[in-house]
């Protein structure tokens, strides 16, 4: 099957900002696609583009084979679903969803009635049957959402862009609309490409994660790929809580100061390199070879989880300690920690 | 929010957007700015400019006398006079009406709102003709005024009250809004802190909403010494005597002495441009305090 | 609604001082400048006697005179409507040489004295003026064949109903260009990029999305623009020539009757004006409110 969606070396500069600076991506048909990064890494831009709200200064876009230039923004049939929703409030919630189809050129148009049809189904698809009549301002946030989506759809969209689907929504809202967008994805088979900064929203919902950031993709990848196997130590921090601890590898170990902490290492690049650990894959154990003394310092709560501070000698920060299923150390205790996975980057 | 915080790729900016989907062909914009253009300067800028080519049509000495005759020089400084009383009551009121109305929630505040505003909507004839009804010599209490022998209407009194009628509204009207958006915990703070009530107005609440009182009097200002219709009626036009200078302008341009008329004109445009330059240098500098209402 | 056993209170408490005061000065200034005198003005017209008052109100030169006012108002704020809106939108939209200064200017009608632009709108408009002059040769004249009506420009601005609507023009574009220019600014992109994307042209963008928005401001600006123009006086007079039955406009026929002694007379035709200036702008208001209401906060 070919490629849905191909982004070619794509630059783009606002007035003196990069806003992104060489950017490649092959979107599959059908694929659900994240674009994750913080603020001003370039992913709101990048789906601007794809839609052809922006121009690129350098490459291309390409649908199939064909070149995005020379398609118009209505021969490029994207469906996008805006941040703030862009519901036309002047309009009632049947007559946005029929705006795109009503905006075709008389010989493409559906008749009258096979529109009204095409909005029913359109809603019942996103679960607000009977609000035809309704105006967005009389609509709470998650069914603004919806319409924005069934708008989108109406066009029967080559590719779904959203931008921050679930942004202007509150927490509870947000949980509830991602599992059914999810759910409604696999049931309809667009090519989604969505963008977030929140990392526990694209790894739930994604089959692959873009990760950007200033203006680059530094990994592409399924959720378990990019959070297991991290390319660079900033998806490494940016997709969740990690410790830091400054190491030198010899053969097939790391030591800390002279101490080995993690062993059975493939990489055969030897020097100084910095040991990401996540706070779950520390584990509190009795004298073994490759462990790390400490003394805990703080003990809190963070949501379901007991959390122990740990200072070691020779690191500035301490150590982030699930403890889960751990029995729990008193504050003040000498204990030691084994490292059961972690990232090495080789020190910049 | 995401990327659109960013100063240029922002998605909230709406001036001048670099979006391919919005924006008309650049033959229509241009066209558009053309349409802008010729209608501006046909019913704008040219009878500016008609002002002060029409004062200097007959020279400057011509211009110099026409401004410095005897008449003329009453009609300025009756005007003066006139926008020196009504300015600062117009001030006074506007600010007693803006505390009340924004610092305190009461009964018919609403209603109040729209009297205050009630003069905008009035036809300057009758905010004249309204005074002679109840002071002139026909009017209500026309026979008791002459009977003691006080004059209102045709004299200093009745322009004075025909001018604040027409400008009531201006300095309440831009105070209000501002002093409703700032709140009143800057007031409160001074209170527990042990101020008294004038040192807590003079001291906070002044300072607070000084370039709004500002913009509202200027445009009050403007507005006092370049009426014509309300003053017209209550006047009597006594040459040298309650001739005001837009009155003035009118007698000259009647008796056919289009570039005296013009030249006295001209000294009032130029009034009305330093009012129109400060007033948006106001706007720029200062104008998400005071933008709440840029129109009268 | 307060029960009748709790005291009735009129106003919230609050620990600031100067309530009594700052409310007195306000309802005894509004009282003995506007409310007061206001109220003289509905008096004497009421005092006059339902014979007179129609008698007044019918006569031709009245009803020509408001006939007169209120068309050309409204054809200044139909002319202002369009090339208002056309004006912020350019202001809005649009970068180009000169654009801070245009926008400045638009405010010109606000500050420049009524009578100052009177004068000058005359000057230039008359038959030896700079534009007036222009026109001169313009003049041409249609009769619509079979229904005997026809429609003629003789080659006059000043000195004609034509004139009057030339002032009323100058006096009225800033309340719709400042009506409608924030709407506009505060239009949000995303709506349109939404159409765009969803297949419609830029004129079905803007017929069917844009301007259904800012259609209330417009609307409000246009009112405003006509309630000011119906009672405008200063910039009229130089400039409509005053014939009667002609180009006398209803403030000015107000004027006539007072230097006749006339008060009462004088007094009906105002009230008959200020009551319909009301009766528009509370419709003004209405068509906000009820925007508001239906699209959000337009």
């Amino acid at each position: 099957m070919s490629v849905a969606v191909t982004i070619e070396t794509i630059e783009k500069r606002f007035e003196n900002f990069p806003a992104l600076r060489g950017v490649s991506l092959d979107i599959q048909p059908g694929e659900l696609v994240a674009l994750l990064g913080p603020s001003g890494s370039g992913k709101t831009t990048l789906l601007r583009l794809i839609a052809g709200l922006e121009e690129a200064d350098r490459g291309r876009v390409l649908f199939g084979e064909t070149d995005t230039r020379e398609l118009s923004l209505r021969d490029r049939r994207i469906g996008f679903v805006f941040q703030q929703y862009a519901l036309f409030k002047t309009m009632n919630v049947a007559e946005n969803i029929a705006f795109g189809l009503k905006s075709r050129p008389r010989h493409e148009r559906p008749s009258n009635d096979e529109i009204r049809k095409r909005v029913r189904d359109l809603l019942d698809l996103v679960q607000l049957p009977g609000l035809e009549k309704r105006y967005p301002s009389q609509l709470s946030g998650g069914q603004r959402q919806r319409v924005a989506l069934a708008r989108a759809l109406a066009i029967e969209p080559r590719v779904l862009l959203l931008d921050e689907p679930f942004g202007a929504l509150d927490a509870k809202v947000r949980k509830d609309l991602r599992a059914w967008l999810r759910e409604l994805h696999g049931r309809t088979g667009h090519t989604t490409v969505f963008v977030t900064h929140d990392q526990e929203e694209a790894l739930e919902l994604a089959d692959r994660v873009a990760i950007l950031n200033e203006g680059r993709i530094e990994q592409v990848g399924s959720a378990d790929d990019v959070y297991d196997h991290p390319a660079t130590p900033f998806i490494c921090e940016f997709l969740g809580e990690v410790n830091k601890l400054p190491v030198k590898v010899v053969g097939s170990q790391a030591f800390f100061g002279d101490r080995p902490v993690l062993g059975g290492l493939s990489q055969n690049q030897g020097g100084p390199a910095s040991l990401y650990v996540r706070p779950q894959h520390l584990r509190i154990v009795d004298e073994t070879p490759l462990a790390l003394p400490g003394t805990v310092e703080h003990l809190r709560r963070n949501g379901p989880l007991r959390r122990a501070e740990v200072a070691v000698e020779g690191l500035k920060k301490r150590l982030e300690v699930d403890l889960a299923s751990q029995v729990a150390p008193a504050i003040g205790e000498r204990i030691r920690l084994r490292i059961t996975h972690g990232n090495l980057f080789a020190a910049a | 929010m995401s990327d659109a915080t960013l100063p240029s790729a922002s998605a909230q900016e709406p001036r001048r957007s670099a979006s391919r989907a919005r924006g008309e062909s650049p033959v229509v914009q241009v066209i558009l700015i053309a349409v802008s253009l010729v209608f501006l300067l046909l019913f704008l800028l040219l009878p500016l400019v008609t002002v002060f080519v029409e004062a200097a049509a007959k020279g400057w000495e011509a211009y110099r006398a026409a401004i410095t005759e005897p008449d003329a020089q009453a009609a300025i400084q009756l005007t003066l006079l006139v926008a020196a009383i009504a300015v600062p009551f117009n001030v006074i009121v506007g600010i007693a009406a803006a505390w009340a109305i924004a610092k305190f929630e009461f009964r018919g505040k609403d209603l109040l709102i729209s009297l205050i505003d009630l003069p905008f909507s009035v036809s300057p004839v009758i905010s004249g003709l309204v005074f002679v009804l109840l002071f002139g010599a026909q009017g209500y209490f026309g026979p008791w005024l002459q009977a003691n022998d006080i004059k209102i209407v045709f004299a200093l009194p009745g322009l004075i009250l025909a001018t604040v009628f027409v400008t009531f509204p201006f300095v309440a009207r831009e105070l209000i809004p501002h002093m409703q958006s700032l709140g009143s915990s800057d007031e409160e703070a001074a209170l527990t802190l042990g101020a008294s009530p004038w040192r807590v107005f003079f001291r906070v609440t002044l300072p607070n909403v000084k370039w709004s009182l500002f913009y509202g009097v200027l445009l009050c200002n403007a507005r006092a010494m370049g009426e014509f219709g309300a003053v017209a009626v209550v006047s009597g036009k006594i040459r040298g005597l309650t001739n005001t200078m837009p009155l003035h302008i009118e007698i000259l341009y009647n008796e056919y002495m289009g570039a005296a008329a013009f030249a006295v004109a001209s000294l009032l445009a130029g009034l009305a441009l330093v009012t129109l330059v400060l007033k948006t240098l106001l706007e720029w500098h200062y104008g998400d305090v005071i933008s709440a209402s840029r129109h009268h | 609604m307060t029960a009748a056993t709790t005291t009735f209170r009129w106003r919230e408490p609050s620990i600031l001082p100067g309530f009594g005061l700052a409310l007195g000065i306000t309802v005894t200034a509004l009282s003995l400048i506007v409310l007061i005198p206001l109220a003289a003005l509905f008096l004497k017209a009421a005092s006059a006697g339902p014979a007179d008052i129609w008698a007044v109100a019918t006569s031709p030169r009245t009803l020509a005179a408001l006939k007169l006012s209120f068309s050309a108002a409204l054809f200044a704020a139909l002319v202002n409507a369009v090339f208002g809106l056309i004006l912020a939108w350019v202001l809005v939209r649009y970068d180009f040489p000169g654009r801070r200064l245009i926008d400045a200017a638009v405010d010109l009608p606000f500050a420049l004295p009524t009578a100052v632009a009177g004068i000058s709108l005359a000057a230039i408009y008359a038959p030896n003026g700079w534009v007036g002059s222009l026109l001169a040769p313009l003049a041409f004249k249609l009769t619509i064949p079979f229904t005997g009506l026809s429609l003629g420009f003789d080659g006059k601005v000043a000195y004609t109903p034509l004139g009057v609507m030339v002032a009323l023009i100058f006096i009225g574009l800033p309340f719709v260009v400042r009506t409608v220019q924030p709407v506009l600014e505060e239009l949000q992109s995303d709506v349109e990029e939404a159409a765009a994307l969803l297949g419609a042209s830029r004129s079905r963008t803007i017929f069917r999305v844009v301007l259904p928005q800012i259609l209330p401001a417009l609307m409000t600006g246009s009112i405003l623009a006509f309630a000011r123009a119906v009672g405008e006086y200063g910039s009229v007079i130089f400039i409509a020539g005053n014939v009667p039955m002609v180009s006398e406009i209803a403030p000015l026929l107000i004027v006539i009757r007072l230097e006749q002694f006339d008060y009462a007379g004088a007094a009906v035709v105002a009230t008959m004006m200020l009551l319909i200036s009301f009766a528009l702008i509370l419709t003004g208001n209405l068509i906000q409110a009820r925007a508001r209401r239906r699209f959000g906060d337009v």
